[in-house]
């Protein structure tokens, strides 16, 4: 083989190291009309320099401290460079070893939030915005839109505090319970003096129910200008063919919706890993870790993020690397296909 | 027709309640927060406000007023909230104007490159790492630590690809330079895009809470959020805190810290919802 390569540059003929010679020339005036054009233009590269510099720094340079995850966490504190690697000991003991329990449950917590969310939070929005394109008084409807999207203003520290301020169990004899605990007691829902926010069985609910009456009003605007972008001609017709309200729902405005349907829960798929982890840090506790604790939630913790004694960075890294590479993928999934299905996605 | 207009009818009313019961529940919660930051202590502590005050007092709200850590926190949130925004606003706006150029050598690696930036994250811990690097631990660091939202530029820069041409060419032929254009032409003609961004990242400035938390070291740098955040934590784990002397329940201290952190937001949304809701519908982005 090398000697037939050799023999190619030896009978080389001068018309190909011609062509050779003019490519390479050709590739450098190619730079150099680059250069060209762009020292032509200074103004609009100078805007857009300190944005890219942003990107560099902040979203690209942390992907080199992706080597902690392949450290040895007792020498970090010379820095991510010089402590030496111990390959994917930090991801064995994730898989398999000292955090391999709570790893796991935090992996089925995440999966089984995003799927609860998405089973009861995806509709209510696509109802919401049907309800409202049925209020035909536009001062009205626009009030109750408006006042719909409110608690999507409001900071989740804010959100967070009211609910467990509502949820306060109460402390006999000198201070009631908080309003909802006191509501969902006397139907008889827990029994009295329940700490919903230190059981287990209720946190995924609390987020669940709460995330829908933040998240719904301010989710049903797109459906809702998706119905607004039917025809009024197509109910006419469907009236004079004798459908009722629910036939008209049902043969009008959903295939009429269809496409912004089936984009908005591909790309709810795609964002199932990314549950929001302020919402939980904020809610959680110790009791509630078996229902609660998500990956990120687990990583900031074991990362030691928010103070505490279990630190260990590397395990926290490895975790936090596995969740952004499956996210990853869930995300150019979900586009590639909502780009194939309807030519819209999200980037 | 009798029964066509029956079930018109009643899906009519099943709309009309429950759009006014979801309505409602979205106001309720901070309704409650309000009468119960001004309810009497006897009042608030025997659960009898639901909906209106009880008791009426405005000793918790004066209580709130005065506390100087409130304010301390206060005036950082209004920094980081000013500066933040403005900060994002002036880069976001020029590289955008930059991006919507189609003779932009690289464009579609330029775009790749912040596009990336969306589908994949280092992780928490090494982006951790890397601000903790670049001096992101006090305030001026979070301003530029947290400057650029991808998606906030991309929106933006799809508004600008939409501006007419004609303009600006008319503006080249008078001799306005690149950044004459962007702002006599581009901005007043891209106005509620560039209300609706700001808006987007004043108010992630305004609520941010767990980055500058972890952060930032001294707790004077602290905004309104984290500061809440400390005070309802210590307060619900001690047992004794309501025996006071005070005219109030410590808990309606508490909801009134809350309510003096939203009245601006409260009071500002009625003008700014708007464009709340118009970033939802051009988001639908395309690259």
């Amino acid at each position: 083989m090398g000697s037939k390569f050799n023999r190619d540059i030896d009978t080389m003929t001068i018309e190909e190291l011609k062509d050779e010679q003019q490519s390479e020339l050709i590739e450098k005036n190619k730079w150099h009309h680059y250069w060209h054009l762009i020292k032509k233009d200074w103004p609009l590269y100078a805007m857009l320099f300190p944005v890219l510099l942003f990107f560099f720094i902040f979203r690209y340079m942390p992907i080199y401290g992706i080597l902690t995850a392949f450290k040895n966490q007792a020498d970090l504190t010379l820095g991510v460079g010089e402590s030496p690697y111990v390959g994917f000991y930090a991801f064995r003991s994730l898989i398999g070893g000292d955090y391999s329990r709570e790893f796991w449950q935090a992996f089925r917590n995440t999966f089984a939030i995003s799927m609860y969310g998405l089973i009861f939070g995806f509709p209510v929005p696509i109802i919401l915005a049907l309800f409202f394109s049925e209020i035909k008084s536009d001062v009205y409807r626009s009030i109750t839109q408006i006042l719909s999207y409110l608690p999507k203003f409001i900071s989740t520290v804010v959100i967070t505090s009211i609910i467990t301020l509502m949820l306060f169990e109460g402390h006999e004899p000198h201070q009631a319970p908080g309003i909802l605990t006191s509501v969902l007691t006397n139907i008889g829902l827990i029994s009295a003096g329940t700490r919903m926010l230190g059981e287990p069985q209720y946190f995924r609910s609390i987020y669940i129910i709460s995330g829908i009456w933040e998240g719904a009003g301010y989710g049903s605007i797109v459906y809702f200008a998706a119905i607004m972008a039917i025809s009024p001609t197509n109910y006419e017709a469907a009236r004079i063919d004798g459908a009722n309200k629910l036939a008209q729902i049902r043969y009008v405005t959903l295939p009429g919706m269809a496409p912004t349907l089936t984009i908005m829960l591909i790309l709810r798929i795609g964002e199932i890993l990314s549950v929001g982890y302020e919402k939980i840090i904020l809610l959680y506790n110790v009791q509630t870790y078996a229902t609660a604790d998500v990956i990120s939630t687990f990583v900031t913790r074991i990362g030691g993020l928010l103070g505490g004694q279990s630190v260990s960075l590397n395990t926290a890294a490895a975790a936090g690397l596995f969740n952004s590479i499956i996210a990853m993928f869930l995300v150019i999934g979900a586009n590639f296909i909502s780009r194939r299905v309807s030519d819209t996605s999200l980037f | 027709m009798q029964r066509l207009d029956r079930t018109e009818l009643i899906f009519k009313i099943i709309a009309y309640s429950f759009v006014t019961l979801f309505a409602i529940a979205a106001l309720y919660p901070f309704i409650y927060t309000i009468s119960a930051a001004v309810s009497g202590k006897l009042a608030f502590e025997t659960g009898k406000v639901i909906f209106w005050p009880v008791d009426f007092q405005m000793d918790a709200l004066i209580g709130v007023i005065s506390d100087k850590g409130f304010w301390i926190a206060y005036t950082n949130t209004l920094f980081y909230t000013f500066f933040g925004t403005a900060f994002s606003m002036i880069l976001s706006v020029m590289a955008a104007y930059a991006l919507s150029k189609q003779r932009l050598v690289f464009r579609s690696k330029i775009n790749f490159f912040i596009v990336f930036t969306m589908w994949f994250s280092a992780g928490m811990i090494p982006v951790f790492l890397n601000y903790r690097m670049f001096g992101v631990e006090f305030r001026w660091g979070i301003i530029y630590g947290f400057g650029i939202q991808a998606f906030n530029l991309i929106l933006l820069r799809n508004y600008f690809s939409g501006v007419s041409k004609e303009i600006e060419e008319a503006a080249i032929v008078d001799g306005a330079n690149e950044f004459q254009i962007l702002t006599k032409v581009y901005l007043p003609m891209s106005k509620s895009a560039v209300a609706t961004v700001t808006l987007f990242y004043a108010l992630s400035r305004w609520n941010g809470y767990f980055w500058n938390l972890i952060l930032v070291n001294w707790t004077v740098e602290h905004p309104l959020q984290v500061f809440l955040r400390k005070y309802l934590s210590e307060y619900l784990l001690d047992e004794n805190a309501s025996i006071t002397n005070t005219p109030y329940s410590p808990y309606s201290y508490m909801y009134a810290m809350i309510v003096m952190s939203i009245i601006p937001i409260i009071v500002i949304y009625p003008y700014l919802q708007k464009y709340f809701a118009r970033g939802v519908n051009v988001g639908g982005v395309k690259e």
